[in-house]
């Protein structure tokens, strides 16, 4: 019971300070059919060594992508993550603070958010950013349900191939709000948003002129969901778009089998007042002083209630930080080299497997994954291979990936099964 | 005087500092660069360079300037700010979960599946409830999880009548939100004179508009309740509920003050949302990552958000994406925020069965312990004891000029977090209390005596250092006006 400091003398002496002379008549409220008889059917308290070793053994049943040649992305992408990154947000003052809601004494968190919703704008061509949701999928929502309010319609058209599990998030959300719907097609005055994810989920990167003059002549907005945040150090920022969200796990966060991740949210100034999600402002104190605040909590639920913009209260305040101490660490430069690496290593994939015959590479053009078409037996086998992670199957065609983790022999490794696969 | 004194380092912002002309980290353009992404090379974004040791220094500096759990009580109510222990962390970090990707083949990822697996069964023990999904990645989104299971369960039982979910006023913001997201429309029922739902109000409220409560979808209810008290009705309640239709959604942000010792389902619960950085202290984190898992009974089981993790003989799997027609659907890209679900396996297995029925206890005591002490000094809205956390106003010093929030940062200025101010919104001028089991009585103590003297400075008149505080922290008090009228979210150059 480590974790628990009060003595047993505290107790008794906390006890007699209020009156009573065991602490189950401080529970006399409670129903007696309510309480546990005894103790639950659990084991007893460890110490620390038992825990880890319990622990580490389930993490040891498993086969980390550090481990093994690793092509998968698909919306999650394995990075380098610095050093440094990990040491920072394991300081107990960012670790262990709350929200800022007194932000008298948590100005560190507030102007790292600060700083984060300003990177967020940046890259994406933005006027404004949030402090983040939860992930991608769930951005990719507010977004659609922000538009939706914006534009008083309920048509959700999508207009390039988007992740499947965002679409079937989307779909849950919408399945609950009468007459919502999305679907594939061409704006109408119907239309309450046009979704572009981009590079889309096979991969492919997209403009978006020809869709933004759609959206005007209807009257609808621009989304744009990007899945693969360090492509925006290489593409141009889709600046026209009235939205910009995705997922921004790449940069200074681990896969971590699913979450925690980092769902970011940009936007044009004149919406500012219907998006989702906590955001951080600047001010002054008393003394006149810059500061920064929790702001427009005007939208938020624990305000407006039943009226509120989102049910959302939590941020991703951890990861956000993980984030903008990454992107602080790689700097205009670094940013748009890392991006041009893992431009190059998809390069160097790509030219690698189109010598393979047999083989084919689907895309026109790419960012850093792209799809390749085989046949069905070897891309059955290349499943079976449990030394080497290839990449995220569809239809006789597989999703593949490279980042700066990619390696020369990582890339020979899968050509070697790809080509012996053949015969 | 310069800005930055002894201990206190000021700091600009990233894009403030002087401008390194090389990135913090060491990737260069790589050599015959050749584009194929069909598109035109990005120009400026305007991101701020700095090497790493300024990097390094630049949050260093930032992190001096907040409170942590880690610097002392931080009795925020409704919150549990307690202790997080850093072997979790060491644990969430093991290269076998940290660099695990969602998609990876399911034979590879066995162990982390296996440990889902058993947490779907620790929350299930301390339930009562066996359906579990750890999908939701906060209490908000546990909330609309919640929410939507019983609104999928009516949908497919030909109930789609029922519109209305029940809410108490004393409710956290989020109820009324989540309900209206999931299509239903809220009715509150108010709380304020006894800071419980009575049975009659109640019975008004489920019958208001129909005679045998038909068109009434469910009950949102945390219990405990966001005043520190336990809902003394709720089983007469959940069983005129019950008899009606409806279903019980039990908000789980209280149940520190339950773990352990009484399981939700055997007080009516059909739907609970648990909050795994609260009761099992995963760390807050400056706002999250959260984490809330859902538990319900075994008859909403089928309508579960997908998907959960099911074991077949000896192996681990996710459910397939038409395994369960009755699911209703995905609410989150991947399997939930799993590197929440592993330090919250290693926080119960620290505690265990004795360990977790000692939190439970120890925060209650504690909670009535403050309450003992200050309960002549402060106004107590509500009678009896309390559960985890305590409620009090500031009915008698508001005549002296002083309020909830001078008192708050009254306590920033005595070095302590402030407890949680003007929540719930049934009373005026709300103290919610939560000390947790994790502060010591010394710490306790502390906290009381600065309570205490505010109080008694108040009375005797001595009022007027009140509305400058803080004047020793990294801040005065703020111009929330001026941020929201005038709202600058950005650096701009």
């Amino acid at each position: 019971m480590r974790y628990l400091p009060l003595t047993h003398k505290s107790r008794s002496d906390m006890l007699d300070a209020i009156g009573v002379s065991c602490v189950d008549d401080l529970f006399q409220d409670i129903p007696q059919e309510a309480f546990v008889d005894g103790l639950c059917d659990l084991p007893p308290h460890k110490n620390e060594l038992e825990v880890e070793r319990l622990i580490s053994a389930y993490a040891e049943q498993n086969n980390p992508a550090s481990a093994q040649p690793f092509f998968l992305g698909a919306g999650t992408y394995f990075h380098h993550i610095p050093a440094t990154v990990d040491h920072i947000i394991q300081r107990s003052e960012f670790l262990t603070a709350y929200t800022p809601y007194q932000p008298e004494i948590a100005q560190g968190t507030l102007q790292a958010l600060y700083e984060y919703q300003t990177m967020i704008a940046q890259l994406t061509g933005q006027d404004v950013a949030n402090a983040s949701l939860y992930d991608g999928s769930t951005a990719c929502t507010e977004a659609a349900l922000m538009a939706m309010r914006v534009t008083k319609r309920a048509e959700i058209i999508i207009a390039t191939p988007l992740h499947p599990h965002y679409r079937s998030v989307l779909e849950t959300y919408l399945g609950n709000i009468e007459g919502a719907d999305c679907c594939e097609g061409s704006p109408s005055d119907k239309t309450a948003a046009v979704i572009i994810q981009s590079p889309d989920f096979y991969g492919t990167p997209h403009t978006y002129d020809d869709l933004r003059a759609e959206c005007d002549a209807v009257g609808a907005l621009l989304i744009v969901v990007i899945n693969e945040i360090v492509s925006l150090g290489l593409l141009p920022a889709p600046t026209c778009a009235d939205i910009v969200c995705g997922e921004a796990q790449s940069i200074g966060i681990p896969m971590s089998y699913g979450g925690p991740h980092l769902g970011f949210f940009a936007c044009k100034t004149k919406y500012l007042r219907q998006m989702p999600g906590r955001l951080c402002g600047e001010t002054v104190d008393e003394e006149g002083k810059r500061s920064f605040v929790l702001t427009l909590s005007t939208r938020e639920q624990h305000i407006r209630r039943e009226k509120a913009t989102s049910n959302i209260c939590t941020n991703q305040g951890l990861c956000a930080l993980a984030f903008t101490i990454h992107m602080a660490l790689l700097g205009e430069d670094g940013f748009k080299n890392l991006a041009k690496i893992n431009h190059e290593r998809a390069c160097a994939l790509a030219e690698a497997i189109e010598e393979i015959e047999g083989v084919k590479i689907l895309n026109d053009t790419f960012f850093n994954e792209f799809v390749i078409q085989l046949p069905l037996k070897s891309l059955t086998k290349i499943q079976k291979n449990k030394n080497i992670t290839a990449g995220y199957p569809l239809e006789e065609s597989l999703l593949i990936t490279a980042t700066e983790m990619t390696t020369d022999k990582d890339i020979q490794a899968l050509c070697d099964v790809l080509k012996f696969e053949r015969f | 005087m310069p800005e930055t004194r002894a201990l206190y380092q000021s700091e600009p912002l990233l894009w403030e500092k002087e401008q390194a002309d090389h990135s913090g980290t060491d990737w260069h353009t790589p050599s015959d660069f050749k584009n194929r992404t069909g598109q035109t090379e990005r120009g400026i974004i305007g991101l701020p360079q700095v090497t790493e040791p300024e990097v390094i220094r630049h949050f260093v500096r930032l992190s001096s300037w907040n409170y942590s759990i880690d610097n002392g009580i931080f009795p925020l109510g409704s919150c549990t700010m307690k202790h997080n222990p850093r072997l979790n962390e060491k644990m969430a970090r093991l290269e076998g979960f940290a660099h695990l990707h969602p998609l990876q083949p399911q034979e590879s990822v066995q162990g982390a599946l296996g440990l889902m697996y058993d947490l779907q069964n620790w929350l299930a023990e301390l339930t009562g409830l066996s359906g579990v999904c750890l999908t939701p990645a906060a209490g908000a989104h546990g909330e609309l999880a919640g929410i939507m299971t019983i609104r999928r369960a009516h949908d497919l039982n030909g109930q789609s009548q029922r519109k209305i979910i029940l809410v108490p006023d004393s409710a956290h913001g989020t109820n009324p939100a989540t309900a209206v997201l999931c299509g239903y429309q809220t009715r509150t029922i108010a709380t304020k004179d006894t800071g419980i739902i009575c049975l009659k109000a109640f019975e008004e409220a489920l019958t208001q508009t129909t005679e045998d409560g038909s068109d009434i979808a469910g009950m949102m209810v945390t219990n405990p309740n966001t005043c520190g008290l336990f809902e003394t009705n709720i089983m007469p309640i959940v069983d005129l509920l019950h008899k009606a239709g409806g279903y019980f959604y039990c908000d789980g942000a209280n149940f520190n003050a339950l773990v352990g010792k009484i399981r939700p389902a055997d007080f009516g619960v059909d739907v609970m949302h648990l909050n795994l950085h609260k009761t099992f202290s995963t760390p807050h984190g400056g706002g999250g990552p959260g984490s809330g898992p859902i538990c319900v009974t075994e008859h909403l089981a089928p309508y579960l958000p997908r998907p959960l993790v099911v074991k077949d003989k000896e192996t681990y799997r996710l459910e397939e994406e038409d395994e369960r027609d009755s699911s209703l659907g995905r609410l989150k890209a991947f399997q939930g925020q799993f590197g929440m679900h592993v330090r919250t396996l290693a926080y119960m297995l620290s505690h265990g069965q004795d360990g977790l029925k000692q939190v439970s206890e120890d925060a209650v005591l504690s909670a009535n312990y403050i309450l003992s002490q200050l309960k002549d000094d402060y106004h107590v809205p509500f009678e009896g004891f309390c559960m985890h956390e305590c409620l009090l106003t500031d009915q008698k010093q508001k005549d002296k000029g002083v309020s909830t929030m001078d008192i708050a940062k009254t306590i920033v200025e005595y070095g302590m977090h402030p407890m949680t101010v003007y929540f719930p919104l049934v009373v005026q001028g709300a103290m919610l209390i939560e000390p947790t089991e994790t502060e010591s009585k010394e710490n306790i103590d502390r906290f009381i005596r600065v309570m205490k003297d505010i109080a008694t400075d108040t009375q005797s008149g001595d009022t007027a250092q009140f509305h400058t505080f803080p004047l020793s922290a990294p801040r005065r008090r703020l111009d929330e006006v001026k941020a929201a009228r005038e709202p600058n979210l950005r650096w701009r150059a």
